[in-house]
């Protein structure tokens, strides 16, 4: 797998790039981590949480209809959709919420962009009865309206975040703060493989149940893995989740699919892997949009979730190592993509899963028939619903 | 000792408060670089930031403000013989994208005396500390009341020029009270080092000030100062250094 874990770095990315009054929350982290992976109880009680509050497994789905439509490689989904509350998210919130009742905390506080990872951390602090407050920029309250509704039905607390273009890496500069004076008693639940070590890692770890269903339900269904993997990248969790597993099996390509929004100009999307270069940002060395001076560069995309000018520092060293290989999808496409797949196979995706099923349409017709390609279907679309619908009512005029 | 956002209004200004505590004693200043997302910060100083980098501040535009400053105020000598120690206070995301060695080169070479890197715990620091000490910066490092004990002595053992001693778990903003158990703490840490101990965070008046500087050996107020900076901001420049100069004044008066 990747180099130096102890350490939290992979190859030179990765790292602790946190104020010292972070430091010793991180340590306790990486200690309770440690040992609760060690912990047969925690590993069975994790499980559990899965299959009975998540619904896992997901299923592996063979979409008939859209092979049939592009001429090429039989496509797999899987069905992170499916999940309750709708996501992958609510994977790595469960276990995250485990750890903080190991840790004793009672509160834990969240970022969130297109509201799901808020919503699958207002879930599970619910199902724990931990306090929750969820930052969220307040342009991301006004595209994902629905899911601030739901957190708020869930009994958390949605707190608008002002600042910068007031979206996800906005949030996440907001529950950093709120963590600085609050660490004693508060778990941060970060929502993907970004920020300081064990964040990476472990969330991870927590996604990893995606790519190991994925690779046993391939091999009882197909007998074999499949040839690619697509997966679309915020941070990078449920393109890690679904990675990971099979990552030392090498005949088997992977994909990460960033938002290429407006265009590739800087500042017009969230391209970090594909138009960024090496910097620091919440915490970790990574791929990062920043001006010359070392400034956070503005972001765009047409989906909340991967709105993020960062991404998680194993991709960095996929990319570098040439495992995964890395590219984008428009704004454009991924609406063309919700609107393909919700009518070939009655499922609308997520504004940030059609990045990855718009790359996979792309491919497919190159492929052979004989050929497998896996999308990770991140998330459901109802969360989105309002807002594609204005744009594709723009579209029309 | 004063925090001053570099270029908040303008550089020009920083450049004018900078005589004006030099004149009036004060002996190191912290010159804040503008960062767009700087997570130890609080609304006062993070807006500050905001504003001076939508005005086009750069580490390079701040160097050579530095520069010139050291210039002017020292027209006669090329030695450096400065009265005022200037610390940069700066992410190091901002260090990293320059190239950490020609960042701390250009500080250097501009005037800074010092460089407190706050996102920059003792574990990544070990790269830095010989490149900051050949190019003759001193790395001030940061202890936080979250900190273990033997930690703070390996903190203590690496930090240069002075410790930075953070008073309260949070960000940055003017607090009406310090915690006792930070001043403890700083009493207990002077016992084991001989570098000085200067106390931040939260110090926002003459009697915190005062109150801080019975264990400590200086008081970093930052906030505060910003705060009237913003007040201020209006205003011709001469009544803005006047004004926030007076405030100055009255938090050194307990020192004299
Ligand atoms: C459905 C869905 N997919 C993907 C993402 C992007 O995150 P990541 O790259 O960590 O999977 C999000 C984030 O909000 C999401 O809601």
């Amino acid at each position: 797998m990747s180099e130096n874990e102890k350490s939290g770095y992979f190859g030179p990315y990765g790292g602790q790039f946190v104020p010292e009054t972070l430091m010793s929350a991180l340590a306790q982290l990486q200690r309770e981590y440690r040992a609760a992976m060690a912990d047969e109880t925690f590993i069975a009680e994790f499980d559990r949480c899965l299959r009975e509050i998540a619904g896992r497994p997901s299923e592996m789905y063979f979409a008939r209809r859209l092979t049939e439509q592009l001429g090429g490689a039989k496509i797999y989904l899987k069905r992170e959709d499916m999940n309750h509350t709708g996501a992958h998210k609510i994977n790595n919130t469960l276990g995250q919420a485990l750890l903080t009742l190991r840790m004793g905390k009672k509160r834990v506080i969240a970022e969130t962009g297109a509201g799901q990872h808020g919503v699958a951390t207002a879930t599970a602090a619910a199902v724990f009865g931990l306090d929750c407050e969820v930052y969220m920029g307040t342009e991301d309250i006004r595209r994902q309206a629905l899911n601030v509704f739901r957190m708020e039905l869930l009994g958390a607390r949605v707190i608008p975040v002002t600042t910068g273009q007031r979206t996800l890496k906005d949030a996440c500069n907001e529950a950093m703060r709120d963590w600085m004076g609050s660490v004693e008693h508060t778990h941060y639940i970060l929502g993907s493989v970004v920020g300081p070590a064990p964040f990476p890692e472990m969330v991870r770890e927590f996604q990893c149940c995606i790519g190991r269903e994925s690779r046993e339900q391939m091999l009882k269904i197909e007998s074999r893995l499949p040839d690619t993997i697509v997966a679309c990248i915020g941070g990078g969790s449920n393109a890690a989740g679904i990675f990971v597993p099979m990552i030392d099996d090498e005949t088997v390509e992977m994909i990460g699919v960033e938002a290429g929004g407006r265009s590739m100009g800087l500042g017009d999307h969230a391209a970090s892997l594909v138009a960024g270069q090496p910097g620091v940002l919440h915490g970790a060395r990574s791929y990062v949009l920043q001006d010359a001076d070392g400034q956070t560069a503005q972001v765009h995309s047409v989906s909340a979730g991967l709105d993020y000018p960062g991404v998680g520092p194993e991709h960095a060293y996929w990319k570098d190592t040439g495992r995964v290989r890395y590219t984008t999808c428009s704004d454009d496409d991924a609406l063309d993509a919700v609107v393909a797949l919700s009518r070939a196979e009655g499922i609308i995706p997520a504004l940030e899963s059609a990045h990855a099923v718009a790359e996979a349409m792309k491919i497919a017709p190159k492929m052979k028939p004989e050929q497998i390609l896996l999308i990770n279907l991140s998330g459901r679309g109802d969360k989105d619903c309002n807002e594609i619908a204005d744009i594709l009512e723009r579209r029309k005029k | 000792m004063p925090f001053l956002t570099a270029g908040y209004p303008d550089l020009e200004t920083t450049a004018a408060l900078l005589k004006d505590f030099e004149a009036r004693g004060v002996r190191i200043v912290e010159l804040g670089i503008p960062f767009s997302d700087p997570i130890a910060d609080g609304p006062t100083i993070q807006t500050s930031y905001t504003d001076a980098l939508s005005s086009g501040v750069t580490s390079e535009k701040i160097f050579d403000m530095v520069r010139s400053y050291r210039k002017s105020s020292n027209p006669q000598s090329a030695i450096r013989n400065p009265q005022l120690a200037l610390v940069a206070m700066v992410s190091y995301s901002i260090v990293f994208k320059h190239g950490v060695e020609s960042y701390l080169a250009e500080a250097a070479g501009a005037g800074f005396d010092g460089i407190i890197i706050p996102d920059l715990p003792l574990e990544e620091a070990a790269d830095l500390e010989p490149l900051a000490s050949s190019a003759g910066l001193a790395n001030v490092m940061l202890i936080a009341p979250t900190t273990p004990p033997e930690r703070r002595l390996e903190i203590a053992r690496h930090s240069r020029g002075f410790i930075y001693y953070i008073s309260i778990a949070g960000i940055t903003g003017e607090r009406v009270r310090l915690p006792e158990q930070s001043i403890r703490t700083v009493a207990e840490l002077r016992t084991h080092t001989d570098t000085p101990v200067c106390i931040g965070f939260g110090v926002s008046n003459a009697e915190t000030v005062a109150h801080v500087c019975e264990v400590a050996d200086g008081a970093i107020v930052g906030s505060a100062i910003i705060h009237r900076i913003t007040d201020a901001k209006d205003a011709p420049r001469d009544e803005l250094v006047g004004k926030v100069g007076e405030f100055i004044g009255e938090l050194l008066s307990p020192l004299k």
